[in-house]
This record gives C-alpha cells, structure tokens and sequence, in this order.
C-alpha cells in the first residue's frame, strides 16, 4: 500500500502538476505536496502524487555507506 | 532505472549479510519487527530468511492497511455500494477482502455495484466531475503515506464546490500501532515474543518523519532504523539494529536519508490536519480497539465524510475463528502455523486479510517463502501445499 517509485519530473504544469516519467512512461501528477519542483528531480510518486523529493546528495552518501559495509567498516 | 536498480545490487547484499553474519552475537538471538508490510514483501521476495544468521530473525508486523482494515468497514462499503445511486471508488488492494458473509467488492461489482479501481484520488475527483448525477464516495485506507493524498483530494473537492463528492475514511496512523505492539501482553510479559528493535517504515517517515519514534525507542528501549524498501536499503538497516544492539544503543536511526528527514513532509503534515483529526478509537483487525488510532473528517466537513452523509452503519465483525491472522498481524504466529494456510486460504482464495493483500505476510510466504518450508519439512504438506 505504502509502495512508491521514485520518477524523474520532465516537464511542471501548471496548477501545481507535473509530467513524470519512469523507464519511458510517461504520467501526469501532483506535486502539491512538495515545493519548488524542477525538471530533472526525483521525486517518489504514491497514488499520483509526489510525496517528497530524493536528495541525489544523501542517494549518493547512502550507496557509499554500504559499500563500506560491505567491506567490513562501521556505517 | 535510477534510484531503483543501484539499491539492488544483489553482490553488495550478500556481503552485507555476511557482515551481519559476523558482527552478531553467536551466543544471542536477534528478532527485528519489520512494521511495514513493503518491508515484509521485499524481505520474502529476496530471501532474507535464508540470506541472514539462525540467531537474526524477522518478525512481521501489521504495517498492511489491507490487512488491519476490520471486516466490518469493508461490510458498510459494499452496502454502500449496492445502493443504486453511489459509485464506490477504491484502490485495487481492496477489491477482494471477503466481509463477513463473504461478499467482495469484486462480488458486489459482479451483482451490479458501481465499483470503480482507481489508482488516485485525482481519479475519483475526475469521476465525480464527470458525473455529477452520481454520489462518488472515495473508500479511504491507508497509513500516513496515503492520507495527504486524500486530504488534498477533499481540499480540491470543497474548491470546486464538488456537492457530489465524500469520503469513506478508514485512514489509521502507524505510532498508535507500534504502541500496542509493544504494550501487548505478548510483548512486554517475559518468556512471550521477543522483539529487539524496530525497522520503520519507508514512506510513512517521510511523511511524518522520524521523531515519532523518538518516543518509543527511549521509552521502551528499542532501537529503530527507518529504511527505504529496497533489498540493499534493508539488509544495511538490520545490519544497523544489530549494532546498535551489540552497543547497547537504542536510538532512532534513519537508513532512508534520501527520502527522509527527521521531520517528514511538514507541508503534507499540514494538510492532513487541516482536514482530518484523530479518532478517540479504531478498530483494527487483529489488534482490535486501539486509542487514537484512526482518523476521521473534522466536523467542520461533515458535509463530505460518506459515514455522516449516508448513515453509514458499520459493525464489528468476527472473523473465521480457525484464520490467525491476528496473530500473524502481532508477530505471535507465523503464516506457516495457520491450519488455514496452503489448504482453503490461498491468494486465490483467501480468507483472511494477511492472503489477501500482496503485502500481507501469508501471500508474501505463499509466494516466496512456502518452498523454502518445505524443502526444510519435507513431511510438512499441509502447511506448504
């Protein structure tokens, strides 16, 4: 139920949506839930609307740390 | 695709596990509930239960709407449904949840019920303008991931002065829930089930955040890691509860930091309380009554809450005295200990919630995890099928 994807924004409408598209499809949105929107973010879409932008900076970090995990460092 | 296939790198979560394999305690056991029913799928679906320790061991918990939804406010749907002048929109999840006397919205859609899937409330909204002849009620479920959806679905709604347009509100909150779990019997008494530590759910925390469960994890002792629903996301996030273990640690610690801050969405926080506020009690189904639990239109609203505008009865229901689903949804059984389970309850035909949803810890065991049983069993037929 609480299942989400994260979806890249190509293109923000107006009256706060958005177009997202995932591996090729492509879906309109809302995006009233979050601020400041812009093509090129990711956001996770739930039921249709985006719930919270992916901070690209925190993906990066949390890929690092694990694979520091994986090789044995305390995380 | 990005943000998606690098978090399932399978290589990286077998290391991992092997990580785990050491750093836990030979001499202890670890038992970590996962609340969140996405939590439970992605755990069958890649098989953790293989892929950890015998010492490190998942618990399900009830973080399954479809499965905590009681029979009883699926039984008030379908007999709104079936009046002539309503068209019921839902989520799919629902469609096949047998009520008390086995009716379905997929029976009472077949008997001639406007039922409609939809996949948004955006959806619903889009049929109650379409139509205006028909009285469109939104049939609302879910935990704090799906509420802000139907807040701004009713916010809309009064907007576009939508007259034709209410909502069947079963909306419950994730904080009441782990409260319970913790405070029952079969936690807290000594000698019953054990629970070491928390994993917290993924899309709820980056609603509500994670100082919620600040509270729980200082009051009761456990540690909590939210985590994002990929398999690299949730073996890194056990690997983080058994150290917070071995430390003696029991902090609130946030694996998903790229969807998740310590407090949430504020804005979509905002909106569900504009709109909804608590209900003094929920049922839920197998846990029962619980406090504050469930939400509810303010009274402000009466005027789209589809439980006033349509004297809606509900009625708590029993279920099948022989489906252990509640005790499933506690963590206390397994799917495996359910007579019920493999012989008349399959996904196809399921009697009890936990079948029912995919998300659900026997339809994720029907579908991942009863070969795994039987290859350890061999002489357990009834309960693999």
């Amino acid at each position: 139920m609480c299942l989400a994807i994260p979806v890249e924004v190509r293109e923000v409408l107006p009256d706060e949506m958005a177009r997202v598209t995932l591996d090729g499809v492509s879906k309109i949105i809302s995006t009233a839930l979050i601020d400041d929107v812009r093509p090129g973010d990711y956001v996770i879409l739930h039921v249709g609307y985006a719930l919270t932008k992916i901070n690209p900076e925190e993906a990066e970090r949390t890929l690092a740390l694990i694979q520091e995990a994986a090789m044995g460092h305390a995380t | 695709m990005k943000y998606i296939d690098e978090y399932r790198n399978g290589t990286l979560v077998r290391d991992i596990a092997r990580q785990i394999a050491s750093t836990a305690d030979p001499a202890r056991s670890y038992h970590f509930m996962e609340f969140c029913g996405g939590h439970t799928h992605v755990i069958s679906r890649y098989g953790f239960e293989d892929l950890l320790p015998d010492n490190v061991r998942m618990v399900h918990g009830p973080g399954c709407p479809v499965c905590v939804l009681p029979i009883g406010r699926i039984g008030a749907a379908i007999a709104l449904a079936m009046r002539p002048e309503i068209t019921l929109c839902t989520y799919g999840d629902l469609m096949r949840v047998r009520d008390r006397n086995g009716w379905s919205l997929l029976k009472a859609k077949a008997a001639g019920a406007d039922i409609r899937m939809v996949y948004s409330t955006l959806d619903a909204l889009r049929i109650a303008e379409a139509e205006p002849q028909r009285e469109v009620v939104f049939f609302a479920i879910g935990f704090e991931t799906t509420t802000p959806p139907t807040a701004l679905a009713l916010k809309t709604a009064i907007a576009r002065n939508l007259g034709n347009f209410s909502i069947f509100c079963n909306h419950v909150v994730t904080p009441a829930a782990i409260h319970n779990i913790l405070e029952s019997p079969d936690v807290s008494k000594p000698g019953t089930i054990k629970i070491d530590g928390f994993i917290g759910p993924a899309h709820v925390s980056a609603v509500i955040g994670t100082k919620p469960y600040e509270f729980f994890a200082e009051k009761f002792r456990k540690p909590v890691v939210v985590a994002g629903f990929e398999p690299l996301d949730v073996i890194q996030a056990v690997l983080m509860l058994v150290r917070q273990i071995n430390d003696g640690r029991h902090v609130v610690e946030n694996q998903y930091i790229r969807a998740v801050t310590r407090l949430g969405n504020v804005k979509a926080q905002a909106e569900v309380a504009n709109f909804f506020e608590l209900r003094e009690s929920f049922e839920w189904r197998g846990l029962g009554e619980l406090p504050l639990s469930g939400l509810r239109l303010r009274p402000q609203y009466a005027a789209y809450d589809a439980e006033k505008r349509f004297s809606m009865m509900t009625f708590t229901a029993e279920d099948n005295p022989a489906c252990e689903c509640g005790a499933i949804l506690r963590g206390v059984k397994k799917p495996a200990d359910c007579k019920l389970f493999g012989t008349v309850c399959t996904p196809d035909t399921p009697m009890g919630s936990c079948m029912v949803s995919s998300e659900g810890a026997c339809a994720a065991h029907w579908t991942y995890g009863r070969f795994r049983t039987k290859a350890r069993q061999p002489d357990a037929g009834r309960a693999v099928a």
